[in-house]
């Protein structure tokens, strides 16, 4: 789907008009290719007085990925990403020089620039002080991404107490928000909860010698899913309906994989894909519950039918494959043994609700619950459930919304524009993958910041 | 798969490797096809070579072969245009495998797609290749017109003349009737009757009545309906051009719904015409794929086996001088194959006959319970005896599905080594299809 209006303010007299008269000027996303830096230029790491330990362990890993590292905000003219290290902070008044050693690099941020902030979850259990502090971490990230421009985006990483800013998926989650995998991820606060998971041996192909099953992969977000897998080195069994079949083959030809037509609502669903990955991929280490469908009515106007098609596709069988697959653990070899990870599709409009879409968000919103509940359940084998919850995605499905509906969609997020397929793809992967170990249970928006919605 | 062994049955006399000779044996791993269409239907614009890859590309797609590199693929098409010479190789160069596999074309009217597994399964067992795959495509709407034979001789003969007095020569030839073109028929070159004339003659030779084609046409329709139903064809199908099933299929079809048709064949015999467009089979579009493979080349990626290709036998009758009829050479080539094998018509759990018309199949199963038929032309002792319909075509066979010749074969043989892997191991199952020129091809599958 072509957004045409960000290709004519990026472009020629339409460019100069649209500037002159003050209107929204998104700019195309840089997006993630193999071999592409990690970032564009130096990345300056900044922390509170208290936080000198962890910025240290947090620089130290930059200038293990081979990045130009800085500790001090005037030892470049411009920067292409900022980390505040604010993990030590006890009190608001401790954020004041580092936020404002930041503010001074902002005008000057290269495109599709990075800040990141590392911060601790604030708790019950915390001084009223030091929660305040943490807590202020967040509002300050989330008006902090609003203001940012150019394609360059603010997400924080939240590390629980009691885990290191070493751990691995601090550091995952630290180089998925600076890479530009996180192109349409903005204002995004994502909990670190266990140090549990492993750095990969090769960031390239974080997924090599897994295997990974996505539904609903014949078109639009679940194809990009299958493409993005396989390109971080799993092997993908591509499911989706036998109607569908067709996509389906193209999509499993064009990243070696193979397909299986199966409907997921099936009672033994989870028993075909389990039978279909181990007997041919000997393993099961991915599922990616992606297949989903939209019913839209106003619930005064809803039918049962429209009600239960939703539920049963988007999370009830999701649901059964997941239990099918915990069966399955440890009485099948191969399936769920090592590091598993489950990555559902839920969406902005299971947080935020949306008009017209009570069965959808009520599904979505089942998603969320689920993934928190199903999480502890694989964490004895270094297994997490997570989701991710996209916000306007171009798609064909976003594609028959009304015109001017459609319009506005696209532009009331921080970066002003649909997201791509790969957006949430990428997402994705990174959730699948061995340095997402600790992230437990959560949900990862890919909307580049929604207006709508927490 | 469940894979209990059969009590019904105790081990064959002598099947696949049991033979002297046949080192190993080859099986079929799996089967793709496309829908078939009606001809003039959603493939109306789809060449041979487009069908044929769509059928490949689902077939690698299901298995994960892309990129690989199979032993050698084969396949035809009974309908092609000239410039499709090389269409099994073309295909394979526009699908997902590797370009590094070999393919030939096979060409042996209805019978292709059987063929090209006779074929290729004998190059496992010979051990010659280690995979290979089979199939057939046919498009009766792209179908090949041909330019009048005074017309291609006079545009010849202009191309090859060097002074203008000789093109002028060559293109004075031409009348307005030589271009008319020339599009292929269902008619027999040496009789000039269609394939439907002939089953006509054979049909009120063997008496079969009105009724009892109607009959087994509906339950064609009625198998292959609930077969889709109960999701049997979702690892053999792939959808293709927004068609998900096949387009003939008539589920709500009657006998008594059949009975209303006027006949098509045989109206100018001297007995009543039973045949109708309801119990023949229509012209077609379509493409099947079946996977073949030595048992190590599919246990070394996981692959499913369902069935070794135990062995085949072609016969062709004397049609053209009246001696039997056009279709009736499954009649012949199954009882050799059974007398090679050591087995009889009832040793088989599941039989398959091609309906290229229901008075086909009803022809053929009357020949084997004729006694003057199975000892003067077969040279048998007693007849062959019957086949429990309850074993024959149980998920529908062409009148239903359709039959894009030369894709029959591979429907047929991926449908029965499916059928036959469900049954359990040791269950077997006997394929007849007959074919233009008065010719056909039997084989015997067993589950593996």
């Amino acid at each position: 789907m072509t957004d045409t209006y960000l290709t004519l303010v990026n472009s020629g007299i339409s460019k100069t008009i649209a500037k002159k008269l003050g209107l929204p000027r998104p700019v195309p996303l840089r997006r993630f290719r193999p071999g592409q830096p990690l970032v564009s230029g130096p990345v300056l790491v900044l922390h509170d007085a208290a936080s000198t330990t962890d910025a240290d362990a947090v620089a130290d890993a930059l200038v293990g990925w081979d990045l130009d590292v800085r500790r001090h905000a005037g030892s470049a003219d411009r920067y292409a990403a900022v980390v505040l290290v604010l993990t030590g902070a006890s009190h608001p008044s401790d954020l004041s020089a580092p936020v404002l050693a930041t503010a001074g690099t902002l005008r000057s941020l290269a495109p599709a620039g990075r800040v990141v902030t590392v911060s601790r979850p604030a708790g019950t259990d915390d001084a009223p002080a030091v929660a305040a502090a943490r807590q202020g971490v967040d509002g300050l990230l989330r008006s902090l991404a609003k203001e940012l421009r150019g394609g360059s985006t603010g997400n924080g990483v939240v590390v629980a107490d009691g885990v290191e800013v070493g751990a691995p998926s601090v550091l995952g989650a630290l180089r998925f928000f600076l890479s530009t995998r996180s192109a349409f991820v903005d204002g995004q606060l994502l909990a670190v909860d266990s140090a549990a998971g492993t750095l990969p041996g090769d960031w390239d192909t974080p997924l090599a010698g897994r295997v990974a099953v996505v539904t609903g992969a014949a078109r639009g977000i679940g194809a990009s899913i299958a493409a993005t897998l396989a390109r971080d080195g799993a092997t993908v069994v591509a499911v989706d309906v036998p109607a569908a079949g067709e996509r389906l083959a193209h999509v499993a030809n064009s990243v070696r994989g193979s397909a299986l037509q199966l409907d997921i609502t099936a009672a033994d669903a989870g028993e075909r894909i389990i039978e279909h990955a181990v007997t041919r991929h000997g393993r099961l280490d991915v599922v990616v519950h992606n297949a989903g469908i939209t019913r839209d009515k106003l619930l005064a106007n809803m039918t049962p039918d429209r009600w239960d098609a939703v539920l049963a596709v988007n999370v009830a069988a999701q649901l059964r494959i997941d239990e099918a697959l915990l069966a399955a653990r440890g009485v099948r070899a191969g399936v769920l043994a090592d590091a598993p990870r489950i990555v559902s599709l839920a969406s902005t409009s299971g947080i935020a609700g949306n008009r017209g879409q009570t069965n959808y968000a009520a599904s979505k919103g089942g998603v969320i619950g689920m993934v928190r509940a199903t999480a502890p359940l694989l964490a004895a084998h270094g297994g997490t459930a997570n989701a991710v919850a996209p916000g306007f995605i171009e798609t064909e499905m976003t594609a028959r919304i009304p015109a001017v509906t459609r319009q506005v969609a696209r532009r009331i997020n921080s970066l002003q524009q649909g997201g791509q397929p790969v957006d949430v793809a990428e997402a994705v992967a990174f959730l699948a993958s061995p340095q997402a170990g600790g992230v437990v249970g959560r949900t990862l928006r890919v909307c580049g910041q929604n207006m709508v919605g927490a | 798969m469940t894979a209990t062994p059969n009590p019904d049955h105790p081990a064959p006399a002598a099947t696949g490797a049991d033979r002297p000779g046949a080192p190993r044996r080859a099986v079929v791993v799996g089967g793709n096809r496309i829908p078939f269409a009606r001809a003039g239907g959603p493939y109306a614009r789809s060449s041979n070579g487009d069908m044929l890859t769509a059928a490949l590309d689902g077939l690698v797609a299901r298995f994960g072969l892309a990129g690989e590199t199979i032993g050698e693929v084969a396949a035809g098409a009974v309908l092609k245009h000239s410039r499709d010479f090389n269409l099994t190789r073309e295909a394979v160069l526009g699908s997902a495998l590797a370009p590094q596999t070999p393919a030939y074309d096979v060409q042996q009217a209805c019978a292709t797609g059987m063929e090209t597994v006779v074929g290729l399964s004998n190059k496992i067992r010979l051990g010659q290749i280690e995979s290979a795959i089979a199939g057939g495509v046919d498009s009766t709407s792209d179908a090949p017109i041909a330019v009048s034979d005074p017309l291609r001789r006079a545009l010849l003969d202009l191309s090859r003349a060097r002074t203008p007095r000789q093109r002028l020569a060559a293109v004075a030839r031409i009348r307005p009737a030589h271009l008319a073109p020339s599009a292929p028929t269902t008619g027999e070159p040496r009789t000039g009757l269609s394939m439907g004339e002939h089953q006509a003659l054979t049909t009120a030779a063997w008496a079969i009545t009105r009724e009892a084609q109607d009959e087994l046409a509906a339950a064609s329709h009625h198998r292959l309906a609930a077969a889709y139903e109960r999701g049997f064809f979702d690892d053999l199908m792939t959808p293709y051009r927004g068609l998900t099933r096949d387009a003939n299929l008539r589920p709500d079809t009657s006998v008594e719904k059949l009975a209303a048709l006027k006949p098509v064949f045989g109206r100018s015999l001297d007995t009543p015409a039973t045949m109708t467009a309801g119990n023949s089979t229509p012209l077609s579009d379509g493409a099947s794929t079946v996977l073949l493979a030595s048992d190590a080349w599919a246990a070394e990626r996981g692959l499913p086996v369902l069935a070794s290709v135990v062995d085949a036998e072609a016969a062709a009758v004397d049609f053209v001088h009246g001696d039997e009829g056009l279709l009736m050479a499954g009649a012949y080539a199954v009882p050799r194959l059974l007398a090679r094998t050591g087995m009889s018509l009832q040793d088989f759990d599941l039989v398959e006959i091609h309906e290229a018309f229901a008075a086909t199949v009803l022809c053929n199963l009357a020949a084997w319970q004729d006694e003057r038929f199975c000892t003067e032309r077969l040279g048998l002792g007693a007849p062959l005896g019957s086949i429990d319909r309850d074993r024959l075509n149980v998920v529908g066979s062409s009148v239903a599905a359709g039959h894009p010749f030369a894709a029959t074969g591979g429907r047929i043989v991926a449908t029965l080594a499916t059928l036959l892997a469900q049954k359990g191991t040791g269950s077997r199952g006997l394929i007849s299809v007959c074919a233009a020129g008065g010719q056909a091809v039997a084989m015997i599958l067993e589950a593996a």
